[in-house]
């Protein structure tokens, strides 16, 4: 089998797991697992092969893994479609197989595979526990075939997008995500919350999809393709950088971008489209793993990287870009500082380092947002697993005291977590470093440290100072986060009887903390103190070569690199102190309300948009313009057709020709006839002088008329 | 075998008649032999379309499977039928829904006869429209298909069926009174309603000369808005869509079926087949009034849509939405006819009839199946029947899924051509119609969080009103339609390669 057929092999096992557990294997639990582990297993593999060949060659970015077949009849052309592995994909297809195998595993242990199906448990509302010998224990899921179909369509959707050489198939794999998410967000539809979240969560990535469509659809108008390494020819970026678009002075290439990168908006959920990550907590934890930490929100920021050729064309384009970028990163940080559910500080992170590497792109840090793609993915899926772990560990604590107004994903529940927990601790406290910058050995430092020294490199002042800022924001609620979760004594009785839990779901932690720490070290940049050189900068060879012009070594600097660890370790530090003494909301002194209300969004939003545009549909459009004007209209045909019939048979066809012709001629007869009675008497006598006075007066006639 | 080869039109065209007419002669009491004959009856033009589908030559340009019969020799009109790549992709539609349609019709218990009957002449009056090459035999079959529909929706519909049968059949007749004078026109003109010959001898009319004590030009355009009119009633475009919700909300399920899945595909296959053709220059003239209207179809179909309280409504304003970029497409074919954006635009509306045929026709079969079961359509209420109906709620989702365009779906395929076909020339009518797709989620997704998800409603959950999940008969009505959204998703080449060629032949003079 040759690479190629391979890379078109990777995304399908997912999907025949779908199909096979939807339609044959829905009834049985461990066979519905068994199809989608090894289904993930076999995308895995794949994946690592081409992986390995991939960087087996040399000056692969100008000798890719491409094939590509026709798909589309348009005219008298054909649209291609194929895969292409390059040295951009191969990196991402490294961590989406990792993380995609990973969670998988975890969420076998996740929905208590092996537990008994519980007492009250029904579809579409998360599992209450069951009793088995008098205790309270938990309980299975009792949807959870069809959870694993649902990740293995997902999983589907994330490989193709990955392996896509088209924007095409790029954007397919996209939306399929897209409906995965909204149906795994919703997997808890009972769930009035849950339920709302989804349709949320659908709509609003779906404004940045639309844009995204409208932006594909100029690019193939404008070039005739859509294939990358087409669209990527030195006279087609010519061409779409002079061409001028219309519309805000950008030319094509500059509009094109802007709307490919409002798509991104949506799907890594930017400002201002940020709003439905957060909500999306209401998943099941491996959900929020894969999909808003380690795949979909990824695939966001991956298709912007990919479009970076022609994005970085236009210089207008780029600055609101990083604008955004900058500007999420710091927004998001401080909402996640006041939030008090363990998830919802991770979403909010997310959003913050996701807004890092947009704003890392949008100056041109190319690498520097690929490597942070690349670590984020391992440090942050770790943590949503990890805390799904604890919220796990918490669950068995209020099974255990049976008072389940405890909500076990509040951190103010929690609280010396390190002693019950031990693995879950110490891989969460690896991911909290990560995201932190914990400096030297963790990947997240060696990512981030080389955004900020792009940055400052590239004399982006404003950018660098943002981004300081909230790498300090962040590993400061990245500290209040541990602290208040696993150090200190137990709050709860609930936290004291916690329980670690199985091996299918620490393992996964185990193995996403190895590459937390071990991802950076593929990326030391060649000057750094002491560390430079020893082992090569791997990333900024391998994926530097994905573009046209590989990027330029940066020059060292002590400045970033001194913020870099005074952030972090100035966060940590101040996060502890803090925190370490808390005991309730009410001691924490940043818990703002602008803060803790999210700076109000989701209230704007729902006055500004979503009542508004229901009011319009059911009032304007339908209620008014249809039922009111348009039918109305109608319905005047009705009378008026009528009012017409009516005019003409009371004014004509009555009087006239009912009275005057047809009833008249009947009087005239009757009348004439009334008048002739008179001599209708019935004696022959009388007859006889008529006939005689008839004779003479007709024979008289004749006589003068004719003969005279 | 030869005379299946020279006669297969007409054997596909006539056939349900055929059976119609037998079905007289069977005992009334025998609802089951109806029910089965008529089934039966209908997948024999199906299979017949298989084998046209399979002899059908796409290289060859101009019509195939000619045949042509003397009809009304006095004025030239004869019974001329042929096929082309984007008629016979309509031909199978209708072939392959009217048996669908039919299966769901099973439980129709009253005067189950005349039900059936009904159906197979509908059948024969659709499939007349899409394979006449005669102006006066198209008026004809186009009228023809009124009458049956007619007749399902007064006599089976439900409670406001009255008032929605009458506006469908009164709009459609005021509709084709220009179509008639039109048609009759080009007739005493040319001394022939051939549509092959008319083709030439149209276009080839002098501008500067006088028809009629008019301008060419002035007759054309008259006669343009003529067509333009009944076509777009039936399509149908905003604003003269209104008959649409009433009729489809009304008719009985196998009726919507075949109502949206085909009826509304006469309009806009009218529009392809006679006023892109024939009117060329008014078609460029007036191509943004027509995409105005689309996109107000699109936009406004979706948000009333949405604002929907009863399922089968919410529905049936998606006809609306959707069937706006039929038009969109063929507006913008029309303005760039001759280049590669329209073949597109065109290939992509073709293909958007025959997804929404599928689509539609499902959605509608779906609404079906739970009403027959609760007795109700209004959206509040349901909720929670996910966990109740599995099977149907995962059929349901897919479908709605088609229905929304997503990806690897049908429906994505051509309202993504449509999309690039149009921007280039239609760029801010196509940016507009973006606000559309995206509410076509928003009601896509009301309709399943209000049906499917949700707090139970214990009503439907036990006793005498437990609601039952979808059965087999069901399931395989349904199964065809979502086998061809799926490969039409995956790989649309076997279809559209079909449709573009004759649209390319269609567009570009041959």
């Amino acid at each position: 089998m040759t690479t190629e057929t391979l890379i078109w092999l990777i995304p399908l096992p997912p999907l025949l797991a779908f199909f096979f557990i939807v339609l044959f294997t829905n009834k049985n639990k461990a066979l519905s697992h068994t199809v989608a582990i090894g289904a993930a297993f076999l995308s895995w593999l794949g994946a690592m092969i081409v992986f390995l060949q991939a960087i087996g060659v040399e000056h692969f970015g100008e000798h890719p893994f491409a094939a590509s077949t026709d798909w589309l009849p348009t005219g008298e052309t054909w649209l291609r479609i194929g895969v292409l592995i390059d040295p951009l994909s191969a990196t991402v297809l490294f961590f989406v197989a990792w993380t995609v195998l990973m969670i998988f595993l975890y969420s076998v242990g996740y929905h208590n595979f092996g537990q008994p199906a519980g007492d009250h448990d029904r579809a579409g509302l998360p599992p209450h526990g069951a009793t088995e010998h008098g205790h309270a224990v938990l309980s299975i899921e009792p949807m959870y075939s069809r959870f694993f179909a649902f990740i293995s369509l997902f999983a589907f959707g994330m490989l193709t997008l990955v392996v896509s050489d088209n924007l095409l198939t790029m954007f397919a794999g996209w939306e399929v995500m897209g409906l995965c998410s909204y149906l795994l967000i919703g997997f808890w539809f009972g769930k009035e919350s849950a339920r709302n979240a989804a349709i949320k969560a659908f709509m609003t990535t779906r404004i940045g999809d639309v844009f995204m469509l409208l932006g594909i659809a100029y690019l193939y108008s404008a070039t005739g393709k859509l294939s990358f390494r087409e669209i990527f020819t030195e006279v087609n970026l010519h061409t779409l950088s002079t061409i001028p678009s219309g519309v805000l002075g950008l030319s094509a290439a500059g509009l094109i971008g802007l709307l490919l990168f409002i798509g991104t908006v949506g799907k890594s959920a930017q400002f201002p489209l940020h709003v439905w990550l957060p909500d999306a907590m209401e998943g099941p934890t491996p959900v929020s793993a894969m999909i808003h930490a380690a795949t979909m929100v990824s695939a966001g920021v991956y298709a912007v990287i990919r479009m970076y050729p022609l994005i970085s064309l236009d210089p207008g384009t780029m600055s609101i870009v990083a604008f955004i970028g900058a500007f999420t990163a710091l927004f998001a940080a401080t909402i996640a500082v006041a939030q008090n559910d363990i998830k919802r500080v991770l979403a909010y992170s997310t959003i913050s380092q996701l807004g890092f590497m947009i704003a890392a792109l949008g100056i041109h840090a190319y690498i520097a947002a690929v490597f942070h793609l690349v670590t984020h993915a391992f440090f942050k899926a770790l943590l949503f697993l990890g805390s799904g772990s604890v919220i796990h560990g918490m669950e068995h604590g209020v099974l255990h005291t049976g008072n389940h107004k405890v909500d076990p994903q509040d951190m103010f529940n929690m609280g010396g977590l390190r002693k019950k927990m031990p693995i879950t601790f110490w891989t969460f406290l690896i991911g909290g470093f990560a995201l932190s910058g914990f400096p030297i050995i963790t990947a997240g430092f060696w990512s981030k440290d080389e955004i900020l020294a792009d940055a400052w490199g590239h004399n982006h002042y404003i950018i660098f100072g943002v981004l300081a800022f909230s790498a300090f924001l962040t590993a400061f609620y990245t500290m209040r986060q541990i602290t208040l979760t696993f150090l200190g004594e137990p709050r709860t009785a609930e936290a004291e009887h916690a329980h670690e839990t199985p091996w299918t779901m620490t393992l996964p932690l185990v193995v996403l903390s190895f590459f937390a720490v071990t991802y950076g070290w593929v990326g030391i940049p060649e000057h750094f103190p002491v560390l430079g050189g020893l082992v090569p900068n791997w990333i900024h060879e391998f994926v530097g070569g994905t573009l046209a012009e590989h990027p330029e070594a940066l020059e060292f600097n002590w400045i970033p690199l001194l913020t870099s660890l005074g952030v972090a370790l100035g966060g940590l530090g101040l996060g502890w102190l803090v925190y370490r003494n808390v005991k309730s909301p009410a001691e924490d002194k940043f818990q703002f309300a602008l803060l803790k209300n999210k700076y109000y969004f989701d209230e704007a939003y729902d006055f500004l948009f979503v009542k508004p545009i229901y009011w319009f549909s059911e009032n304007v459009v339908y209620k008014f313009m249809d039922m009111t004007v348009i039918n109305g209209i109608l319905h005047m045909f009705g009378p008026s057709t009528g009012g017409i019939g009516s005019t003409i048979r009371n004014y004509f066809d009555i009087p006239i020709i009912n009275r005057l012709i047809g009833d008249g001629s009947a009087d005239a007869t009757y009348w004439f006839g009334g008048k002739l009675r008179g001599i209708q008497t019935g004696r022959i006598q009388q007859y006889l002088v008529l006939s005689l006075v008839s004779l003479f007066v007709i024979g008289g006639l004749i006589y003068f008329l004719l003969l005279a | 075998m030869d005379f299946l080869n020279t006669h297969l039109l007409s054997l596909i065209l006539f056939f349900p008649t055929l059976a119609a007419l037998v079905m007289l002669f069977l005992p009334s009491e025998e609802a089951k032999l109806h029910r089965w004959f008529a089934f039966a009856a209908s997948l024999i033009p199906f299979g017949l379309t298989l084998y046209l589908w399979s002899a059908f030559d796409a290289n060859k340009t101009g019509f195939q499977f000619q045949e042509q019969y003397m009809w009304y020799e006095a004025i030239h009109s004869t019974l001329h039928l042929g096929v082309d790549g984007i008629s016979l992709s309509m031909v199978l539609l209708t072939t392959l829904l009217t048996p669908l349609a039919i299966l769901a019709s099973f439980t129709i218990s009253d005067r189950v006869k005349a039900f059936f009957m009904l159906f197979l002449f509908l059948e024969t009056g659709m499939l007349g429209v899409f394979m006449s090459l005669d102006l006066l035999i198209f008026f004809v079959f186009w009228e023809i298909g009124l009458v049956p529909m007619y007749f399902l929706i007064n006599q089976w519909g439900s409670a406001n069926r009255n008032y929605a049968s009458l506006k469908f059949m009164i709009y459609t007749m005021a509709g084709s009174l220009g179509l008639l004078l039109a048609i009759q026109m080009l007739g005493v003109l040319f001394g022939t309603y051939d549509l092959v010959v008319l083709y030439e001898r149209w276009n080839s009319l002098d501008a500067g000369s006088i028809l009629l004590g008019m301008p060419v030009h002035t007759v054309k355009t008259i006669a343009f808005w003529a067509f333009v009119i009944a076509f777009a009633i039936k399509v149908p475009v905003w604003p003269f869509h209104t008959w649409l919700p009433d009729a489809h909300t009304e008719a009985p399920t196998g009726g919507s079926m075949i109502l949206a899945g085909v009826l509304l595909k006469l309009g806009a296959y009218g529009f392809i087949r006679l006023v892109i053709p024939f009117y060329p220059l008014e078609a460029k003239i007036f191509a943004g009034a027509l995409a105005f209207l689309a996109v107000a179809a699109i936009v406004f179909g979706a948000f009333a849509a949405y604002a929907q309280t009863d399922f089968k409504r919410l529905v049936a304003y998606s006809s609306v939405n959707h069937m706006g970029f039929v038009v969109l497409g063929i507006a913008a074919a029309g303005l760039a006819a001759g280049t590669n954006d329209a073949d597109i635009a065109m290939s992509g509306a073709v293909l958007q009839m025959f997804n929404h045929g599928l689509s539609a026709a499902g959605m509608f079969f779906l609404v079906g199946v739970i009403y027959e079961r609760t007795h109700t359509r209004n959206l509040n209420d349901f909720g929670g029947l996910f966990p109740l109906v599995p099977v149907y709620g995962g059929i349901l989702i897919f479908t709605s899924m088609a229905s929304l365009g997503l990806p690897g779906l049908n429906g994505f395929v051509s309202e993504f051509m449509v999309a690039r076909g149009a921007y280039p020339v239609l760029t801010i009518y196509t940016a507009i119609s973006m606000i559309g797709l995206l509410f076509t989620g928003a009601y896509i997704l009301k309709g399943i969080k209000n049906v499917l998800h949700g707090p139970l409603n214990e009503h439907w959950a036990h006793g005498e009103h437990k609601i039952t999940e979808i059965n087999t008969r069901e399931i395989l009505v349904m199964a065809p339609l979502m086998a061809l959204m799926l490969i039409i998703g995956i790989w649309p080449a076997w279809i559209l390669d079909v449709i573009n060629k004759a649209v390319m032949a269609l567009l570009r003079g041959g």
